[in-house]
């Protein structure tokens, strides 16, 4: 019996280890190292024209989901690597990125990069906020980026996205495509970053049509697809006909509770708006796509655009910069012409242009969300 | 009535997110009857889950709607060819099984990223086009109330784990297979005096238990994720091993834990939309699966007596 509880315990110990491992192993660098290095071959043969080389390094240290994770850390990566072709730089000796397998990695990695003697230096993800913060203060003289977090001290530039303005537009596009007056909205775990997303996308829904109802449900995981498709069951079998997640993986969830129903009726009208990158691909069911649009966040273009300011001299040190629409960093993905009607696309144009003209305020959080909808009425 | 409508709303999602587990908590069951701790589920379930989503993704196009029927039975066999491992380790050499079976969890997962990334370039795969459906079975399906309760809008998969738990019952309980299985796992040195190769039930135990891991893994990419990553499989394995103890040791007890896993997550989901339950915060619904499975486990089955010999190698000669 003694033994059972300590195996029972040694499970459950296990358990929580594997979960955490489970959420960062990427452990494939030596591959990719070799299909990196011939496309800096290429890109090396293309400096050589320019004779553009720039003094300047930079450099990134990936949270756990690795440098190709189909999503940020891996739109960072292209942003350097476009930002390195463009100025004649080489990869490990103008550009470089290293590898987080799990939190721990963080430190040591940052401290690699400032011993390498990179200028600027980026921390993709949240998650990296506190390793940032104190490799920052012991090297004054190199230069932080940190993405999706604002942190402190006079050498670091905080990245920030205005998801608010995607959310919104994809909202737009949620309330023209409902037919039974029901959207869904399905989050990953509950915080100011999160919000963001869901009062855009309920401000979105409401400027069209106030009496849509939006039903919104935290999964309280990014990982669990499982949980993802139990809310997407749920929310398709009440009515609700486009759902928008801002969850991860559990977005995989929703995709695949989707397609299913296409498959057993083809004339369901079921829709998913996919999060961060144009998820098109996930929704391919037969013949039938249904990712009727994504709210893309192009960190790629942020992380140039800083790296940008800091080789003119004016780096951003200690402010916060919010990338939007106006610096397409915030993008509503058309590639579903088929759901994606030039009708909806006319309109969240016209949205856009409100935004951009500074016609509205998006919400950003529950109370400014209350004031908005109030001054619908 | 309001109650049968809850209940037909939510059974299907309790019957496709139970399938991994009964499956694989069967395998459990073999495993450790047999007297062989085998906590590497986890990881044979990760094995499932990648070969028979990189079967689909190769195969689709040459087998069409036989792709995940084909997958699921590639991914049975990987893992069980996988768990050999654990055997050769645990029976043969005598090595702690959790120890070994530890590394079957860390070797699975990190095999399976390192192919993604060698084979396809990126750390997750695309998802697959030929996965299963939810299907209505015929005439079955016509019957008043149950028939939409349990007969319709459910994985073909959720079925076959239902009949392999019954036969796994059969199996251990109504065949001398079974029988031999279970002493060997109870008293291998009475078995062995009576002319059971302990060590061959062992290796027969531990295999079936790779394929049925693997069967649970790769239903659970077939019918969930759809697709092949680090964080596919986190945790599922845990949950079934979880199960066989909740439903001690016993195959159907391993179904029923397994059931009420799937129920009580269920539950939890469509129970943000009772009104009732509006008010209630959502974290509360969330936990609710794991409080009541910690109550179930602390109050409710009693004792959950483990197999005598689980866990200890069989040195023959030895006292």
């Amino acid at each position: 019996m003694k033994k059972n509880r300590l195996m029972l315990i040694l499970a459950l110990l296990l358990a929580a280890v594997m979960v955490l491992g489970a959420c960062g192993t990427s452990n494939g660098d030596d591959n990719d190292q070799d299909t990196n290095d011939t496309d800096t071959e290429q890109t090396e043969g293309a400096g050589d024209d320019t004779e553009d080389k720039a003094d300047f390094s930079l450099a990134m240290v990936t949270d756990e989901g690795g440098v190709d994770d189909r999503s940020f850390n891996q739109s960072a990566w292209e942003g350097i690597q476009a930002f390195g072709a463009e100025h004649g730089l080489e990869r490990n000796a103008g550009y470089d990125y290293a590898q987080s397998d799990n939190a721990a990695d963080f430190l040591p990695n940052l401290n690699l990069l400032v011993q390498q003697d990179y200028d600027l230096i980026f921390g993709v993800g949240f998650a990296l906020k506190d390793a940032i913060e104190e490799v920052a203060g012991n090297f004054p003289e190199t230069n932080f980026g940190i993405i999706d977090e604002v942190a402190e001290g006079d050498n670091v530039a905080s990245i920030t996205f205005a998801e608010e303005q995607g959310s919104f537009l994809v909202g737009v596009a949620a309330a023209l495509k409902t037919e039974t007056n029901q959207v869904g909205f399905i989050g990953g775990v509950e915080s100011e970053l999160i919000k963001r997303f869901e009062t855009g996308f309920y401000a979105g829904v409401k400027a069209v049509d106030p009496n849509i109802e939006v039903r919104v449900d935290y999964a309280e995981s990014f990982s669990d697809d499982a949980m993802g498709r139990s809310i997407a069951n749920n929310m398709y079998s009440n009515g609700i006909d486009v759902i928008y997640h801002a969850a991860g993986g559990v977005g995989l969830g929703v995709f695949s509770e989707a397609r299913n129903r296409v498959e057993n009726d083809p004339d369901a009208n079921v829709w998913v708006i996919g999060v961060d990158r144009d998820q098109y691909e996930e929704g391919q069911q037969g013949d039938h796509n249904v990712t009727l649009t994504s709210m893309v966040k192009r960190v790629d273009v942020a992380v140039q655009e800083v790296a940008a300011m800091q080789l003119a001299g004016n780096f951003p040190g200690g402010e916060q910069i919010v990338f939007g629409l106006e610096d397409d960093a915030i993008a509503v993905a058309d590639t579903n012409t088929e759901a994606f009607t030039d009708e909806i696309a006319a309109a969240v144009q016209e949205w856009q242009q409100k935004i951009l003209n500074g016609e509205i305020v998006i919400p950003q959080t529950d109370d400014e969300l209350e004031e908005y909808l109030e001054s619908l009425n | 009535m309001q109650f049968i409508e809850l209940l037909q709303s939510i059974m299907p999602m309790v019957l496709f997110y139970s399938a991994p587990l009964i499956f694989t908590a069967l395998g459990g069951v073999f495993s450790e009857r047999s007297g062989v701790v085998n906590i590497g589920l986890e990881g044979l379930m990760v094995m499932g889950a990648f070969s028979s989503i990189v079967f689909n993704l190769t195969f689709a196009e040459t087998f069409g709607s036989l792709t995940p029927w084909l997958a699921l039975l590639v991914g049975a066999i990987v893992a069980g060819v996988f768990s050999i491992m654990h055997a050769v380790a645990a029976v043969t050499f005598h090595a702690n099984q959790v120890v070994s079976g530890v590394a079957i969890n860390m070797m699975a997962v990190g095999l399976g990223i390192f192919l993604i990334h060698d084979w396809y370039g990126k750390g997750q795969t695309d998802s697959i086009t030929q996965p299963f459906y939810t299907r209505s079975i015929p005439i079955l399906s016509d019957i008043p109330i149950i028939g939409e309760m349990f007969f319709s809008g459910s994985y073909y998969t959720s079925y076959i784990a239902i009949i392999f738990a019954i036969l796994s019952w059969f199996v251990i309980y109504k065949t001398s297979f079974g029988l031999r299985l279970r002493s060997v796992g109870e008293h291998p040195m009475a078995a062995d005096t009576n002319g059971i190769s302990v060590t061959r039930i062992r290796y027969i135990a531990v295999i079936l238990s790779g394929l049925l891991a693997g069967l649970g893994g790769a239903t659970y990419a077939l019918t969930i994720s759809l697709s092949f990553g680090g964080s596919t499989i986190s945790g599922q394995g845990f949950m079934a091993l979880a199960a066989v103890i909740f439903g001690k040791w016993h195959p159907l007890g391993a179904m029923g834990a397994a059931i009420f896993f799937g129920f009580a997550q269920a539950l939890s989901v469509a129970g943000r939309n009772l009104p009732f339950l509006a008010n209630v915060p959502n974290v509360y619904l969330v936990i609710a699966p794991y409080v009541l499975t910690i109550l179930a486990l602390a109050g409710f089955i009693g004792r959950a007596e483990a197999p005598k010999a689980n866990g200890e190698p069989y040195i023959k000669g030895s006292r």
